[in-house]
């Protein structure tokens, strides 16, 4: 297999609020095209991770690299770097004040600094790949869960970014409505774009995952490609976990 | 320091002035509380003709501002026959007037509470003014002590203007301690001084008496 | 009596003047004290905190005073500023209770697309701010238009002053006052009816505050 591109790099990753160490040295890395899914227990600190990752929510202690260079965190530089890493979160967190074109288009106008006819062209793109664009002239509060989700992808993609992380993306849908998103993310995956996901869609993950990492209590605790990780884990929590999230959202 | 000492030298006076003041707002909140249920229950529950006159009541002198209102009642009324005192007149200002904002708070409240309360007590075999008085305005009344409390600090601080027609209060005392000593500033940042304390010390009575009406799991969800 | 209408009209344009002017003057400051204390480090937010609160708290005429003796002001220019702070302070809370109920995820999204800090308060959370905020500054609105009437306290010749000055002549309190009373009527419910239309006009479907 050729060597591919790195993407993304971390590096010991620790942050606590006050005495609870949610993260504890978490390192891992993405190349490019790659699609990564972390899976673990609630609370154990998988959204924490990609705020971090983000500087969303700055890391105590770590490094973090961007297509192998180091990102030196300062406020304007983190600006540019944010850019590139696209954000889908589980609330979506749509601009209400925005339709669902000028919520794609603002982070073009706004921070790329591009045309409004560039920013509006490109933006009906995206609102196309995602099956959105139809409704580019509504409001969020007039779209369904699975379509704002749609649009939060449309809005990440249209930075052109180089990996898009997900936080739960699909986990504050009705269940009808998340094949529709997790569709949309497959065929992203497929077109070759780096993704980093934190989903229990275990359909999902061994369709697409190239690795599954599991995480608890702030630390990896195994990290392997789907067939390794779903059929034959090594580790006895990973075992625990994965039955039970078997139990609570069945197979597939 | 020599500041602290003219603020001591004229705290006496200015201290009759603040009871004044105390009273002037005491007797024209109670005024307005009275006045606010009337007001209330008859543009809600009054016939037509009642509810009409209610409204136009609370329209004027939510409409007009409150200074024209004292002029009218201390330099206008004169003229029909009415005579108050620059003290009454300004409590009559102050009491009509916050009567009509709180009869709005009111309506509001009462508009919260869910129309199945009525219909319970109607059910009960209730007569309609008995449900008004024992199931909707005891809640109501629960409601609306966050917006009446502000609007007691709003007659408090619009005591202020009673002086323009002469009344005797904290405004007019300084005014008078001002021009007679001529230190305008020393002694009107000691009455803003004196102001803010005396909005701080109502703020916290009102948070203790909102605390101690509390029903748990009854607030108004915004 | 046809002859005093022109004073009663110059009255009616003083209160609107000045009625405009520190509304205007505290919508802006009002704009920047509810963002200060709300993304403000601690510093500046417990001062934006404290200048809310004191400027809440104490009678308009009291502030009057202060900028008329304390500044040598003239009584327009006095009036504008301590009217002006003073809803300026009101303003300001109806801000920030519409900032804080804009959902914590929108300047976090905005963050993640790569906006300033003061992009974002300015793209994404300011025109979401105003919106919600629309009711309350009409109510705003009208109080101000009333609070010019406390400006005759320091000189400035406004309606009130106006009909005063012509009662002293033609001694029909009663006429004169009804007259300033349905202006100000007017002036008010005619302002409010426009920031309806305003408030209609950029309504989003499915958002605002809801109580
Ligand atoms: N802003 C914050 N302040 C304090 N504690 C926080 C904060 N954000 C998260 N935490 C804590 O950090 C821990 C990890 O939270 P995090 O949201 O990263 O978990 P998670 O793995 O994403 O869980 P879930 O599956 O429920 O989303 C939790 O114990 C949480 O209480
Ligand atoms: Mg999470």
């Amino acid at each position: 297999m050729e060597e591919r591109k790195e993407i993304l790099r971390v590096e010991d990753l620790h942050k606590s609020y006050g005495t609870n160490k949610v993260l504890q040295g978490i390192s891992l890395n993405i190349k490019q095209g790659q699609t990564k899914v972390i899976i673990g227990p609630s609370g154990t600190g998988k959204s924490t991770l990609l705020t971090c990752v983000n500087y969303l929510n700055p890391p105590d202690k770590g490094r973090i690299w961007l297509e192998g260079e180091e990102i030196i965190y300062s406020e304007r530089e983190i600006n540019k770097i944010r850019q590139k890493k696209g954000f889908v979160f589980q609330q979506f967190n749509l601009f209400n004040h925005l339709t669902a074109l000028g919520n794609v288009m603002v982070g073009l106008t706004e921070v790329l600094k591009k045309k409004k006819k560039e920013a509006r062209e490109k933006a009906m793109y995206e609102l196309e790949r995602v099956g959105m664009a139809d409704c580019a002239e509504q409001y969020p509060a007039e779209l369904s869960g699975g379509q704002q989700q749609r649009v939060g992808i449309a809005r990440a993609l249209a930075m052109d970014p180089l990996l898009i992380m997900f936080d739960e993306p699909t986990s504050a849908l009705d269940p009808e409505l998340m094949g529709e998103v997790l569709d949309n993310m497959t065929k992203l995956a497929l077109e070759g774009m780096t993704l980093l996901v934190v989903t229990h869609e275990m359909g999902f993950a061994r369709a697409v995952a190239d690795d599954i990492i599991f995480m608890e209590n702030g630390r990896i605790v195994e990290e392997g490609p789907p067939e390794k990780l779903i059929m034959n884990p090594e580790k006895k929590r990973t075992i625990e976990f994965l039955q039970k999230i078997t139990q609570l959202y069945g197979e597939d | 320091m020599e500041l602290i000492t003219y603020w001591i030298s004229i705290l006496p006076e200015l201290g009759n002035g603040v009871i004044n003041t105390l009273i002037m707002t005491f007797l024209a909140v109670s005024m307005s509380a009275v006045l606010a249920v009337i007001l209330a229950m008859g543009r809600m529950y009054g016939p037509r003709i009642i509810s009409t006159l209610c409204k136009w009541y609370i329209e004027f002198f939510r409409g007009t501002p409150l200074l024209a209102q004292l002029f009218i009642i201390y330099y206008g009324l004169p003229s029909w026959g009415l005579n108050f005192s620059s003290f009454t007149s300004a409590v009559l200002a102050f009491g009509l007037n916050s009567g009509a904002y709180v009869a709005e708070y009111l309506r509001g409240a009462v508009q919260s509470i869910d129309k199945g309360q009525m219909t319970a007590g109607l059910a009960m075999g209730m007569t309609k003014f008995t449900a008004i008085r024992k199931i909707i305005l005891p809640q109501a009344l629960r409601f609306v002590i966050p917006p009446w409390s502000n609007d007691v600090i709003y007659t408090l601080k619009y005591t202020s203007i009673a002086f323009l027609v002469g009344a005797q209060e904290l405004m007019s005392k300084a005014k008078i301690i001002a021009s007679f000593n001529f230190r305008f500033i020393d002694t009107f940042v000691f009455v803003a001084i004196i102001y803010l304390i005396l909005v701080l010390l109502l703020t916290l009575f009102f948070n203790w008496l909102e605390r101690k009406l509390k029903i748990p799991g009854f607030e108004i969800k915004n | 009596m046809i002859e005093y209408l022109p004073g009663l009209f110059r009255g009616v344009i003083v209160t609107i003047k000045l009625g405009f002017s520190f509304f205007i003057f505290g919508f802006v400051v009002g704009n920047i004290i509810a963002i200060g204390q709300v993304y403000g480090n601690k510093f500046i937010s417990l001062f934006c905190a404290g200048f809310a609160w004191v400027f809440r708290s104490l009678p308009a005429l009291v502030i009057l005073y202060l900028w008329y003796f304390g500044f040598n002001l003239s009584p327009f220019l006095a009036a504008v500023l301590a009217l002006g702070l003073r809803t300026a302070a009101y303003q300001s809370q109806f801000f920030r209770g519409a900032i804080q109920s804009i959902a914590r995820g929108q300047m976090t999204a905005a963050r993640s697309l790569g906006m300033s800090k003061l992009r974002a308060v300015v793209k994404i959370i300011m025109p979401q701010m105003l919106r919600l905020s629309l009711p309350y500054i009409s109510n705003e609105y009208a109080i101000t238009i009333k609070d010019t009437s406390l400006a005759f306290a320091i000189g400035v010749v406004e309606i009130l002053k106006e009909g005063r000055l012509i009662i002293t002549v033609l001694h029909n309190p009663m006429d004169i006052f009804m007259i300033i009373a349905v202006i100000y009527l007017i002036i008010t419910r005619g302002g409010t009816y426009l920031l309806s239309l305003l408030e209609k006009h950029y309504r989003i479907p499915g958002f605002e505050i809801s109580n």
